[in-house]
């Protein structure tokens, strides 16, 4: 076996125990996080400040049995949290999270992270529909609809990202952010092809990525105090805690883009820590922002949720397009 | 087992939001005949938590049913003691003292104030956001710390009796009284900068379930239901009762009809309601809390006597026909959420199921007082 | 178009004063008491199940009147007593109360003319039986007495 070959495999493993392991932890940091805004301790009885919690949980959830509902489709129903936990664990496969540390570095890295996100979408529609429930049926109905529509502002700002790059490899993206702190995608000033409008993109793909992965405040998916649990509702054991570490994942996968999209990945302003650090410091205080904005705001309607999207966002978000790309043809 | 789900004539089909469910707030059945995600047709079934407590009025004294009252509507038990206690002492012709009045007055108002807030709480928990409900159960706390250094109870409270009160009220309450007033105002700023101002919330009930005035009389809904609609109807100041008439309060009405209305009458009623006790603080007067002469045993003279109270949820009526012995002939409960429930009925015939929710929240129901 | 516009700077101020305030909210202290690791005081008046006063001797000063049996809207007392030789008293010899349908309303506590019952401060009651909550209130005050 070649080095690059053990390299290649270490990589994977290594990028899915990240994915694992995030995912589990996440739970422990959302229930301090949430504890503490409402002023209360959160988990701190199993093990120090609670870090046993999260093993204890997967126990828990993989001591109990596994039921299929009868007259449901068996097929679709035990594939959807396997179609939801695998596109978010492959896509960790193409994220550098420095210079060196990145298991596979593709030319097409942002297509490919996209292709994935989108085949999330199906795991939804699988879930409502094996599970032979008006209920689950409803909720992904909607978490369907809201999916799509929050693509589309998605992918534009992106392009304009792209536009700006001249290149969808991530390393290239990061690498051209890099010099100094003011040189980031997010901030409009120095850095070629930056415009005025470079927050508005920042703050539009942070919204379509709270959407993407059904986090409050456009979570009708699932936390519903009105349909039971969405389209999860049949599920119990290993099957719910499948979709939850899915949707963790998908959170780190959503901020880590954001990441290097936006704030310039690895790149060090003082130059203190090595790069992955800052990759990491920059990755969990957007997933703290995250947890704090779920824990303030309430659930939008479905169809507040959707104008959102296609009457603010799209229009905003199509303007930007072409702005940038004015703005670089004639500079 | 694989038979698709029948479909009704006009392709719709039912949705039962059944006795156990996260937003109905007690055991409430509502049968929902949905197109999609839009109500057709709804029917509340009522019945689930059915106690009798109007056939335990006809078979107990009337010491003896004192603890019912708070029972019934289990956030805002003082008020419902109220109106019960004042109707026996009509029916009886016992004098109150003054000081006791006050403190009635006062008690009422505190009570007032935490079930207000624990309506806020479950209404935006029932929307989504879950810190706001954990912020007002925290101010919920003080109010509850404070009546139970009175009365000993935290939730079912036995405190008034005919005549006057169980036990008086000290200095401690009276400090944590005055010093609970700044602090819930400077609550209400908190709420209304994270949670009325919010966009979010804003879009969630601006214009939802709009009910008109016809409705709200044709139904006889009261309370935070009929001044969010324009009827500047309230029990305190037009029928004047116990010692109401000696503060100086206004009545918070709002013409727009939608559940925001209904959500901005109740903040207000919690200002307002501070400023009762305030007031009622200040002139609290000395001397007894029972009168000297009170009747061994309570035997009103055989007659139809009817009292309206004020309470968190609406004017709630207790009608006492006695027929001269020591038990009631029939001692009947006027619900306000009764009336206000059945609204729902009519009302949300084509909205999409998480309207008619939130709406359901905005009329602010316990269930336990509808079947009592 | 101006609405358009203003509405979203104004929807993103809101939402930002609301961050502000979760963010206040995060860094204070959490107010919650652990309980069982922490325990809070109960109030002097509170609503524990009813408990027989001693007196000097350590005597019950319950006469056997019988008032709150009569006054209990439950039915949750039962107490009975002998006359012994040559007194003119009762002497209290059973006193049972069902807590199973108490409802803590207070009407024996006030209708006792002779201070014999009150609340005690008891609250840790739980248990998996139901004849763990028929308290034999004499036998408690016979054991409190030693």
């Amino acid at each position: 076996m070649s080095l690059t070959l053990i390299n290649v495999i270490a990589a994977v493993i290594i990028a899915i125990a990240f994915a694992a392991l995030n995912a589990a932890y996440l739970v422990w940091a959302e229930r301090r996080g949430a504890g503490r805004i409402q002023r209360r301790p959160g988990p701190n009885i199993n093990g120090p400040l609670g870090l046993l919690q999260p093993p204890l949980d997967g126990i828990k959830l993989m001591a109990k049995q596994l039921t299929i509902p009868g007259g449901a489709d068996k097929v679709l129903f035990i594939a959807a949290p396997v179609l939801a936990m695998f596109p978010a664990i492959m896509s960790f496969v193409t994220i550098p999270f420095s210079e060196n540390i990145v298991a596979k570095n593709m030319d097409v890295g942002i297509l490919m992270i996209f292709a994935f996100a989108s085949m999330g979408g199906l795991s939804l529609l699988f879930a409502g529909w094996s599970s032979r429930n008006k209920y689950s049926m409803m909720s992904s109905v909607r978490a369907v609809s809201q999916a799509v529509a929050y693509e589309i502002p998605m992918l534009i700002t992106t392009i304009t990202v792209v536009m700006i790059a001249g290149t969808t490899n991530l390393m290239e993206i990061v690498h051209q952010q890099s010099g100094s702190f003011l040189h980031w995608n997010i901030f409009p000033l120095l850095g070629e092809g930056h415009n005025l409008l470079m927050p508005m993109s920042f703050l539009i793909f942070f919204t379509c990525t709270l959407a993407e992965t059904n986090r409050a405040p456009f979570d009708l998916g699932e936390a519903e105090s009105e349909l039971v649990a969405g389209f999860h509702t049949e599920y119990g054991s290993m099957g719910f805690g499948l979709f939850f570490m899915a949707e963790y994942a998908n959170i780190v996968i959503g901020s880590s883009m954001t990441t290097i999209l936006f704030l310039g990945g690895w790149g060090c302003p003082f130059g203190l820590l090595p790069g992955v650090w800052w990759f990491l410091i920059k990755l969990y205080f957007l997933i703290a922002t995250f947890i704090w904005i779920r824990w303030t705001f309430p659930r939008t309607t479905i169809y507040g949720l959707l104008n959102l999207s296609w009457k603010i966002l799209i229009p905003l978000s199509l303007f930007n397009l072409l702005f940038t790309a004015g703005l670089l043809k004639v500079f | 087992m694989n038979s698709p789900i029948e479909l009704q004539p006009d392709e719709t089909f039912v949705l039962n939001v059944g006795p156990q469910h996260p937003a109905t707030h007690g055991v409430l059945r509502v049968k929902m005949e949905m197109n999609g995600e839009y109500i057709v047709n709804a029917e509340t079934v009522i019945g689930y938590i059915h106690r009798m407590h109007e056939k335990m009025g006809e078979m107990k004294t009337y010491p003896q049913f004192l603890m019912n009252l708070s029972r019934m509507d289990y956030l805002g038990a003082l008020g419902y003691s109220h109106g019960h206690v004042l109707v026996v002492e009509k029916a009886c012709g016992i004098e109150v003292p003054e000081r006791a009045e006050y403190i009635r007055a006062i008690m009422v108002e505190l009570n007032r104030v935490s079930s207000h807030l624990f309506w806020f709480g479950a209404f935006v928990m029932d929307l989504g956001g879950f810190s706001p409900l954990m912020y007002a159960l925290q101010d919920r706390e003080y109010i509850l710390d404070m009546l139970e250094a009175v009365t000993g109870s935290r939730l079912t409270y036995c405190y008034f009796r005919f005549g006057g009160l169980y036990n008086d009220i000290d200095d401690d309450f009276i400090n944590a009284a005055r010093a609970f007033i700044p602090r819930m105002r400077k609550s209400l700023v908190k709420y209304r900068k994270l949670v009325t101002e919010n966009v979010i919330f804003r879009k969630r009930l601006e214009g939802i379930a709009p009910l008109s005035q016809e409705m709200c009389r044709k139904y006889g809904a009261s309370s935070a239901v009929a001044r969010g609609s324009g009827i500047n109807f309230d029990v305190r100041k037009n029928e004047p009762y116990s010692v109401y008439p000696e503060f100086d309060f206004d009545i918070p009405v709002y013409h727009e009809c939608d559940s925001l209305a209904r959500y901005n009458v109740r903040m207000d009623e919690i200002e307002q309601s501070l400023r009762i006790i305030e007031q009622g603080l200040d002139k609290l007067p000395d001397g007894p809390i029972m009168p000297a002469k009170k009747p061994k045993i309570i035997k009103p003279p055989a007659g139809d006597y009817y009292q309206a109270v004020e309470t968190a949820r609406g004017s709630f009526g207790v009608r006492l026909v006695s027929d001269g012995t020591n038990t009631p002939y029939r001692l009947k409960l006027r619900s306000p959420t009764y009336s206000n429930m059945h609204l729902f009925d009519e009302a949300c015939r084509g909205m999409l199921i998480m309207d008619a929710l939130a709406f359901m929240g905005s009329l602010d129901l316990v269930i336990p007082e509808i079947d009592r | 178009m101006v609405a358009y516009f203003s509405e979203i700077i104004n929807g993103l101020i809101s939402l930002v004063t609301g961050l502000g305030i979760t963010f206040k909210e995060f860094i204070s202290p959490p107010v919650t008491v652990s309980y069982p690791y922490e325990t809070l005081k109960m109030c002097a008046r509170y609503r524990g199940h009813i408990e027989l006063l001693a007196d000097e001797e350590g005597n019950p000063k319950c006469v056997v009147c019988g008032l709150c049996a009569r006054a209990c809207p439950s039915n949750c007392i039962t107490l009975n007593g002998e006359k012994p030789e040559g007194s003119k008293k009762k002497v209290l010899t059973e006193y049972i109360l069902d807590f199973t349908k108490c409802s803590l309303c207070g009407s024996c506590v006030e209708s006792c003319n002779f201070g014999a019952v009150d609340f005690s401060k008891e609250y840790n009651l739980a248990s998996t039986r139901k004849e763990d909550f028929i308290f034999d209130l004499l036998k408690r005050l016979e054991e409190k007495k030693k």
